[in-house]
């Protein structure tokens, strides 16, 4: 039973998303690390964490698009997971500083020696164990999500009001991480990273790592994803999208299948959190703010929601465009992708993934045509139909 | 009223108000296992309303709702009522647009409703059967890979009361079945809901009086929220306070 549910992830487009992501993983460290500088095929030092970045963020927006694509709960607050899973990351680098610090307190983090604290909070017990961060990554946030879940879903929270209380829920957290009394950095939050499982976290070497199991985490979230969404419960995730209260009434506990997808969404999205913040070298309160939760949707908006590929290709194009314009026009970003947001929301509501199927459509379409076939049904799985709610 | 065992469904003495407004009024119905009953009434009578309360989604005020003797519906949500058995039609039909017309079979299908085990679940070569059976009977075997949504109105119709049969409930509310369907359509409707009544109870809310008169079903109107007249259709047509209040002169 178990293996045929894995067996079933595996559909042609998923092999070939997990393998490209795969060759992936192995192709850019062996670049950066066996060519020699000056290797036209070398990618440089620096573009190493920043690829590695890009697809941190991919599975963030992957994540996003299991819960709003498939199952139809727009989430403006996942950015909150994300961010949780990044800090939980930070405090086991923190502890890694170890005498390196500014104070050299071999215990305590800068921040705690500057606040006079004379002791670790409870929550910082053990999290200099790699292990103990890593089960923090994956349990803190799914838990939050699961507390927070529960209450929105069972009251039945629906549309717009869960939005703005998902929303809600990630301003109440970045207030409360600004916070220096939290003992999580406050406005600084945490920084100055030096090892991470003994080596060095800005080697060359170390950064090809962290990409390489950003790489292979985006597969294996792929995989999860893929899982779900072709199996029976999938369909039901797309039922309650589409018709909530009709699958109800066919004997569907509509908010434990929301719940599962908003746990495994949030466990994603931490551990996307958790791999950003090495790669990167900081976490602090900003991670929270609504408008970063705000940018994951048009992320996954314009790549195409409701498949797997579209948030992939959406967090990463947006974000290379980010890269590229933060850069090039810094002052005009902002109108960019706000630009983008329209443009897409008037022109491609399915993305750019749907528009490659309209273009594919369209060419069967005048091929069936010219061949003197009727016209196609169309209508493709996995977009938005009409909204149709029993009653 | 008369003795609750027996009964697949009984409402005694049951009322709703929405904002003061009376939506069903001291409403008492009794349906027998394998009995089929056809509700007529005027808009605003009260129908819809009363198959809500029978399915969880409105509380009753006040009254008794039971099902099958003894279980009582009014502490029970939606989910929980479904997989006791009962199932429901919607006026307008609400089949899952975005899947396959196998798909909306196999969702609806009786098997463990969890998380889990939906997650994992497998169609084995029982369900296939069933589900071809299904399709077959509500006669959309040849359509079975396109999307609900490319359906006509009277083949959405259809698909829902496969749908129903798929959940093997032991009592179907079915809503405005014929809305929207040609005649011979209507005449194929009222033979496939005699069929079933012949194994299940059937609750069925209908406009359409030569659809009623098909069914030859015992029938209860309904006005205002509660029984206007009760017995055969000739019985209830001809009731003068059923002319005056419903069908017209």
């Amino acid at each position: 039973m178990i293996t045929q549910a894995l067996f079933r992830a595996l559909d042609k487009r998923a092999i070939w998303i997990i393998l490209i992501l795969l060759v992936v993983a192995v192709a850019v460290p062996a670049s950066n690390l066996l060519l020699p500088t000056g290797h036209p095929l070398r990618l440089p030092n620096y573009v190493v964490p920043l690829f590695g970045k890009y697809l941190t963020f991919a599975m963030l927006a992957l994540a996003l698009d299991l819960v709003w694509g498939y199952c139809g709960i727009l989430s403006l607050g996942h950015g909150a997971f994300f961010a949780i899973g990044g800090y939980a990351m930070g405090m086991y680098l923190m502890r890694q500083i170890g005498t390196r610090g500014v104070y050299a307190n071999p215990t305590l983090p800068d921040f705690m020696v500057f606040l006079n604290w004379k002791e670790l909070p409870w929550y910082w017990q053990g999290m200099d164990n790699f292990w103990i961060a890593m089960v923090a990554v994956v349990v803190v946030p799914g838990l939050l999500a699961f507390v927070f879940g529960f209450l929105a879903f069972r009251s039945r929270v629906t549309g717009v009001y869960l939005s703005i209380i998902t929303q809600a829920m990630t301003y109440a957290l970045l207030l409360a991480f600004f916070r220096n009394d939290m003992g999580f950095g406050g406005n600084n939050g945490l920084t100055d990273f030096k090892d991470i499982l003994g080596q060095s976290i800005s080697a060359p070497g170390t950064r090809a790592a962290l990409f390489a199991a950003s790489a292979v985490a985006l597969a294996f979230a792929v995989f999860a994803c893929s899982m779900t969404v072709n199996s029976k419960l999938g369909k039901v995730m797309v039922a309650v999208r589409d018709a909530e209260s009709r699958t109800r009434f066919i004997g569907y506990r509509v908010e434990y299948v929301k719940l599962f997808a908003f746990v495994v969404s949030a466990v994603i999205a931490g551990i996307a959190g958790a791999l950003y913040v090495p790669q990167v070298g900081i976490i602090n309160p900003s991670e929270f703010d609504p408008a970063n939760s705000i940018e994951v949707v048009i992320w996954t908006a314009v790549g195409g929601r409701g498949t797997i590929i579209g948030p992939i290709i959406g967090g990463i194009l947006v974000n290379v465009g980010k890269s590229y314009f933060t850069g090039a026009f810094p002052e005009y970003w902002l109108f960019a992708l706000g630009a983008l947001f329209v443009v897409t929301t008037l022109f491609l509501p399915k993305g750019i993934v749907g528009l490659i199927g309209q273009y594919r459509a369209a060419t069967t379409k005048r091929e069936q045509h010219d061949r003197g076939d009727p016209t196609p049904r169309q209508v493709e799985a996995g977009v938005d139909p009409q909204p149709n709610p029993a009653e | 009223m008369t003795d609750k065992s027996g009964t697949m469904l009984y409402l005694d003495g049951v009322s709703v108000s929405f904002d003061g407004f009376k939506a069903i009024n001291n409403l008492s119905i009794i349906v027998h296992p394998a009995e089929m009953l056809a509700i007529i009434g005027p808009n605003g009578a009260g129908k819809t309303t009363m198959m809500d309360i029978i399915t969880g989604k409105t509380r009753p005020d006040d009254g008794q709702v039971l099902f099958d003797g003894r279980t009582d519906l009014t502490k029970l949500d939606e989910a929980a009522i479904a997989n006791l058995g009962i199932g429901r039609k919607f006026q307008k039909p609400t089949v899952f647009e975005s899947h396959t017309v196998w798909d909306n079979i196999e969702m609806a299908l009786k098997k463990p409703r969890g998380v889990f085990a939906t997650l994992f679940y497998t169609a084995d070569a029982a369900d296939i059967a069933r589900i071809t059976e299904i399709l077959e009977t509500v006669r959309l075997l040849p359509r079975k890979d396109d999307y609900a949504a490319n359906l006509s109105h009277g083949q959405k119709q259809w698909l829902e009361i496969g749908m129903l049969l798929a959940q093997d409930p032991k009592l179907l509310l079915v809503d405005e079945p014929v809305a929207g369907m040609t005649d011979s359509e209507t005449v194929e409707t009222a033979k496939l809901l005699k069929d079933i009544a012949k194994t299940r109870s059937v609750v069925v809310v209908e406009h359409d009086m030569s659809f009623v008169r098909e069914l030859g079903s015992r029938v209860t109107c309904l006005a205002e929220g509660s029984v206007l007249a009760e017995g055969s259709l000739d019985q209830v047509s001809a009731n003068p306070v059923v002319i005056e209040r419903y069908l017209g002169r």
